[in-house]
């Protein structure tokens, strides 16, 4: 196998052994959500004309399953390598890294597609979505993962501790995803709230994602493929950037 | 030998580490098949050193090359070429023994290498720990699998970080057995120790580093002859000695007398001397110049 294979099938075992934590334990946290909120809104809200709030509220919180994961991997991966020390073990062989970017990046993919897919499936018994565009199903989903994992992968090289990792997700990622629309559609916010809401990137992964199943969206789903991969495209050149020029690993 | 391409060649290294001078213009080169030591007190820039044969660092200025691969610019090469087994005791606790290698092979791009895994596990005694958790490992088998980490692509060079630092006797004596053997066979090999005894006994050729700089680059045996210093210890069978010696030699808290001496003459003459007072000698003791003697020699001049 090539360097990059072996690194790929590194991160993918790592998250492998321990899969109750890093698959099971997010598929229940989307169930529990899904069953408090679908309980409490169902009889009370409905978004768009048609559309149950259950199946309002799956895509969203199957999307965000996947953004969590996707970063959790790849950033997880790094800190953890990075305070062990073993780190060392990618930076002395002959790995380039663009092969170290795309080896944690197609990993933390991978997790956030499991996770997606595993979280779809137990909301299946709440939910039968429709599905009428699989390809903005599955453009956005991919599309999720990697900005989250290549993100990830910049967060996991720039902490230095835990707890600045856990900053990082605290302050920034979880705020993006719960402020984005996953259960509420931004059209009942005041319009100042709308205008933010339009400022925050993982909205329009929600919106273009729950277009995929519901059919309906708050925004363009073209508008959102942009936005979403120009955010992949400037988080990825930054995080080449730095890997190349040895950033925090390399002294 | 000499036609042949250096296993590594360092050429006025600089780093700087915000006040520190880690390195400070060193030039070291390393024929193939060398068991090559390099001495230093801490904080002499050893392991900067090796840092940046490996890549793990990056000079400030000046070249370095393993097997003539430039570690910058034909990283693949010359990474391709150097195992080197870290200093830190470090481990990735998801995966167990086997699968360690495994991967860190696969990072070298090798595939079907279980036959040399299986060797390299055999002589390092790991074979019984393949499917341990490399978190249940104790000390000395973690130390192991990082040798065997850094030789799963047959590297031609070796770099060992002291490698026997808080290892028992034991684990030592096989671990020298099995890279003096590598040495054997052709592999060039990097030692850094605070075990002067074993630098002594093991390499070749030694470089001393202080401050960043080389201070000594000899062949060992030469390097101990830049100390003459010779001491005899004598127990004797009456309490005093000659007058002419009583500035001389210097006594034990065991009631011996000890003398420093560079010229065998002077051996000659005290023994000579206590025959003549009629002192009988019950018991002597000689010991040769060593590396440490060297080595604190050589650090309080440079």
């Amino acid at each position: 196998m090539s360097g990059l294979s072996a690194l790929f099938y590194k991160e993918l075992l790592r998250f492998w052994k321990v899969v109750v934590q890093t698959v099971v334990a997010p598929v229940v946290t989307a169930l529990l959500y899904l069953l408090i909120f679908s309980h409490v809104l169902e009889a009370h809200v409905e978004v768009y004309p048609g559309v149950s709030y259950s199946s309002f509220l799956v895509p969203g919180l199957v999307m965000m399953s996947m953004l969590q994961n996707a970063f959790a991997n790849s950033s997880s991966s790094l800190i953890q390598s990075k305070m062990q020390g073993n780190i060392v073990f990618v930076l002395l062989p002959p790995l380039s890294y663009l092969e170290f970017f795309l080896a944690y990046l197609g990993a933390a993919i991978l997790r956030g597609l499991v996770v997606g897919l595993g979280v779809w499936g137990v909301t299946l018994w709440f939910a039968t979505l429709q599905m009428p565009h699989p390809g903005w199903l599955l453009a956005y989903g991919l599309l999720a993962c990697a900005i989250m994992g290549a993100l990830g992968i910049l967060a996991g090289i720039w902490a230095e501790k835990y707890d600045q990792l856990a900053a990082f997700q605290n302050f920034l990622i979880l705020p993006l995803t719960f402020l984005s629309g996953v259960f509420y559609s931004i059209h009942s916010l005041p319009p100042f709230w709308q205008a933010v809401s339009h400022a925050n990137p993982v909205f329009y992964l929600i919106d273009g994602f729950r277009y995929a199943f519901v059919g309906h969206s708050d925004s363009d789903p073209w508008l959102g493929l942009l936005v979403a991969g120009a955010c992949f495209v400037a988080i990825s050149a930054i995080t080449l950037a730095l890997l190349r020029s040895g950033y925090k690993l390399r002294h | 030998m000499s036609q042949a391409i250096p296993a590594i060649h360092v050429s006025g290294l600089c780093k700087r580490f915000h006040t520190t001078q880690a390195l400070d213009g060193v030039s070291l080169e390393i024929q193939q098949g060398e068991f090559f030591g390099l001495l230093g007190p801490n904080g002499a820039g050893k392991t900067t050193l090796i840092s940046i044969l490996a890549g793990l660092t990056r000079a400030d200025s000046g070249h370095a090359a393993i097997m003539g691969h430039d570690v910058v610019r034909d990283y693949r090469q010359s990474r391709r070429a150097l195992g080197v087994v870290p200093q830190e005791l470090v481990y990735d606790p998801f995966f167990n023994v086997r699968e360690t290698l495994h991967i860190q092979s696969g990072y070298f791009g090798l595939k079907r290498n279980e036959g040399w895994i299986d060797e390299v596990m055999h002589h390092l005694d790991l074979t019984q720990h393949a499917d341990k958790n490399t978190q249940r490992l104790s000390g000395g088998m973690k130390r192991r699998l990082l040798v065997a980490q850094a030789l799963v692509h047959k590297p031609p060079v070796i770099v060992l970080d002291e490698p026997t630092a808080g290892v028992d006797v034991d684990l030592r004596r096989s671990l020298w057995e099995f890279i003096s053997r590598l040495n054997r066979e052709g592999h060039t090999i990097l030692l850094t120790t605070h075990y002067l005894e074993e630098a002594q006994a093991l390499c070749g050729r030694i470089a001393m580093l202080k401050s960043g700089r080389v201070v000594a680059l000899d062949a060992t045996r030469n390097l101990l002859k830049l100390t003459n210093e010779h001491c005899a210890q004598l127990r004797l069978d009456s309490e005093g000695v000659p007058d002419a010696w009583q500035k001389r030699l210097q006594r034990d808290p065991d009631g011996s007398w000890r003398l420093n001496f560079s010229e065998y003459s002077d051996l000659e003459t005290l023994l000579a001397d206590l025959r003549a007072a009629d002192t009988r000698v019950l018991e002597m003791r000689l010991q040769e110049p060593d590396l440490e003697d060297v080595f604190t020699d050589i650090m309080k001049r440079a």
